[in-house]
């Protein structure tokens, strides 16, 4: 790995007062970044531990004085949501059977794509591989009247298991990129011996790649994870009023409802739910997030 | 590279051989006709709809471009183009600029890194329906930084920009930046550390300081970072919907309308199936113009090792 300062910022032993000075300046300027960040977290949490009243006396910063959860009890079991009252806690279950399956069936065929993109290459593989990859780039408006229309034939629409299938269906691309990557750098030999030994097909994936596949795993789940639970378009489009909607739609609604008065403090506290799943998964898995998207981004 | 294909059989094939021949391409065959259906299929199916005079329930009176014709007539589509433009362009450089600044500080050994980039890097992992609800509290007019700064004494400060026609799109630049512009640093800080350090040497031998060796060596260097960075944030930006629907709903009147945005209220809300599926083409074909020359030189330039 390449650090570039060996020239000048670092040089070891006593430093001119011009490098400690500019030493300063970069941290002062690097935390003050990092407070700009955390600021809209910080106020997230501050206000969704305030009554409305305290919300209105006080300002963005102010800390609350009689910290109070019942902002957050609302928010999870009895902010009206359209018509129905009864909180995120509902839509946040949504969320959970959506996501869980698709994260799950999409890793598989992914894993299972890769294995023979890789190991098993055929005559077109590589425009097979093309024109699986492109779906990972259209804007998704243009899949969502042929889409809703065929979720509606397939007797899926405003469903649970419908949504399932869409991000199944998108998700593929994603999964198989990631998973054909990894394994084209896999050791070819270790796959023809083990052919040679009479090995098959399935086989040869269970016993040889998947044991060796865990870091991809990881990466491919929380990829998949953060993108399924944090979509909008497909759960607004496809469950938009339903009882299938996911955590996202119902915070919008909470959010954007035009009835009633503004309660600033459940909104944030309903925003800090829906989006904890994904920061807790960040939290513990922040480097295999990071490698995730670069994997998205930036194709070897 | 070396290609395992069929493997190697003498004599006659029994039926498991022929299984094993088959198999994987059996394995495939699910996503690939899934892909083929669900992917292309539809554009085919939209591009179709984009020609016909479809408005609540899809119809199939061919009309030729007279969606098309209507599109570019509609003023609101003027519009989110124009928003498109704004927020494109300043969401890209800003984006591109603070997350090649904060990569190079990063990258001058600093003992806190690790956390740092976590700081920077976690609203990436958050909704924009998340984003937008925080940001949209940030800056009520009223209650928001207007009234941090009248309590830090600064009295004569507003922030009305949510309720401004004119400035709101900008609310939604503030917001687009914070989320991803921590990604943007993530992805110059990985090409930085992937400088080759013999350059960096005979650039210090050669007596360049260190804001040369940045601008006139590794700066260059990252010109494919620049090109990822592009093409990623242009594409969520051609693709901003959650963020505009979650901030402004579009508003105040049509004012934050994008493409994204337009293609959505003209098929769900306006029941105008055919102009929406028009919006749909158009943002698929510009999409297509960044992303399929993008694709085709990182596939060859992958085949090529």
């Amino acid at each position: 790995m390449a650090a570039v300062t060996d020239a000048a910022l670092m040089v070891p032993g006593p430093r001119s007062t011009t490098q400690v000075a500019l030493r300063w300046l970069l941290f002062a300027i690097l935390g003050v970044f990092a407070l700009v960040y955390l600021f809209p977290l910080f106020v997230m949490v501050v206000t969704s531990l305030k009554t409305l009243d305290e919300v209105r006396a006080g300002n963005l910063l102010s800390l609350p004085q009689n910290p109070t959860v019942e902002p957050w009890v609302s928010a999870w079991s009895t902010t009206c949501v359209g018509l129905t009252c009864e909180g995120l806690k509902g839509y946040f279950l949504n969320s959970i059977l959506m996501t869980v399956p698709a994260v799950a069936i999409s890793a598989v065929i992914g894993a299972l794509n890769g294995y023979v993109l890789t190991k098993w290459r055929f005559r077109g593989d590589g425009v097979v591989f093309a024109l699986i990859l492109f779906g990972c780039f259209i804007p998704f408006q243009i899949v969502l009247l042929p889409m809703a229309r065929t979720l509606g034939l397939l007797g899926l629409a405003s469903s649970t298991p419908g949504l399932v299938f869409v991000h199944v269906v998108y998700g593929i691309c994603f999964t198989t990129l990631f998973f054909r990557n990894y394994y084209a750098a896999f050791p070819n030999d270790l796959v023809k011996s083990a052919m040679i030994d009479g090995a098959g097909f399935f086989r040869i994936f269970w016993r040889i790649l998947l044991p060796n596949s865990v870091p991809i795993i990881v990466v491919t789940v929380i990829w998949q994870f953060t993108n399924i639970w944090n979509d909008f378009l497909f759960g607004v489009s496809f469950a938009g009023g339903g009882g299938a909607m996911p955590v996202t739609v119902a915070l919008n609604n909470i959010v954007n409802s035009s009835t009633g008065v503004k309660e600033y403090n459940v909104h944030m506290a309903a925003a800090i739910i829906a989006a904890l799943p994904t920061l807790v998964v960040y939290v513990l898995a922040g480097r295999y997030f990071v490698r995730g998207l670069m994997a998205g981004a930036v194709k070897g | 590279m070396a290609v395992i294909s069929e493997p190697a059989v003498a004599g006659r094939r029994s039926p498991f051989d022929w299984l094993q021949t088959i198999l994987p391409k059996l394995v495939l065959a699910p996503s690939f006709a899934v892909t083929i259906v669900c992917v292309y299929g539809f554009i085919l199916f939209t591009l179709y709809l984009s020609m016909t005079n479809s408005a609540m329930l899809p119809s199939f009176t061919w009309v030729g471009l007279v969606q098309y014709g209507k599109l570019w007539s509609d003023p609101k589509w003027t519009i989110s183009l124009v928003n498109l433009g704004i927020y494109g362009v300043l969401y890209i450089c800003i984006s591109t600029a603070i997350g090649l600044l904060l990569a190079i500080l990063l990258d001058q050994r600093i003992r806190i890194e690790g956390a740092l980039r976590t700081i920077y890097l976690y609203p990436m992992a958050i909704s924009f329906i998340v984003t937008g609800t925080a940001w949209k509290w940030i800056l009520n007019p009223g209650l928001g930084l207007d009234k941090l700064m009248h309590s830090l004494g600064w009295t004569g400060f507003t922030f009305d920009w949510l309720i401004d026609g004119n400035m709101a799109i900008y609310t939604i630049v503030i917001a687009g930046v914070w989320q991803s512009s921590g990604f943007v640093m993530a992805m110059f800080l990985a090409g930085l550390r992937g400088v080759d350090s013999d350059i960096l040497k005979a650039a210090a031998i050669d007596g360049a300081t260190l804001p040369q060796t940045y601008r006139r060596i590794i700066i260059p260097l990252m010109r494919p970072v620049f090109l990822s960075a592009f093409v990623v944030s242009a594409h969520l930006a051609i693709k901003s919907f959650d963020l505009v629907k979650a901030m402004t709903d579009g508003g105040p009147g049509t004012s934050t309308w994008t493409p994204a945005f337009y293609m959505y209220a003209t098929t769900f809300t306006r029941n105008q199936m055919g102009l929406g599926a028009a919006s749909a083409v158009i943002m698929l074909a510009t999409i297509s113009a960044i992303i399929v020359p993008y694709l085709y030189s990182e596939l060859r330039g992958g085949r090529r090792d």
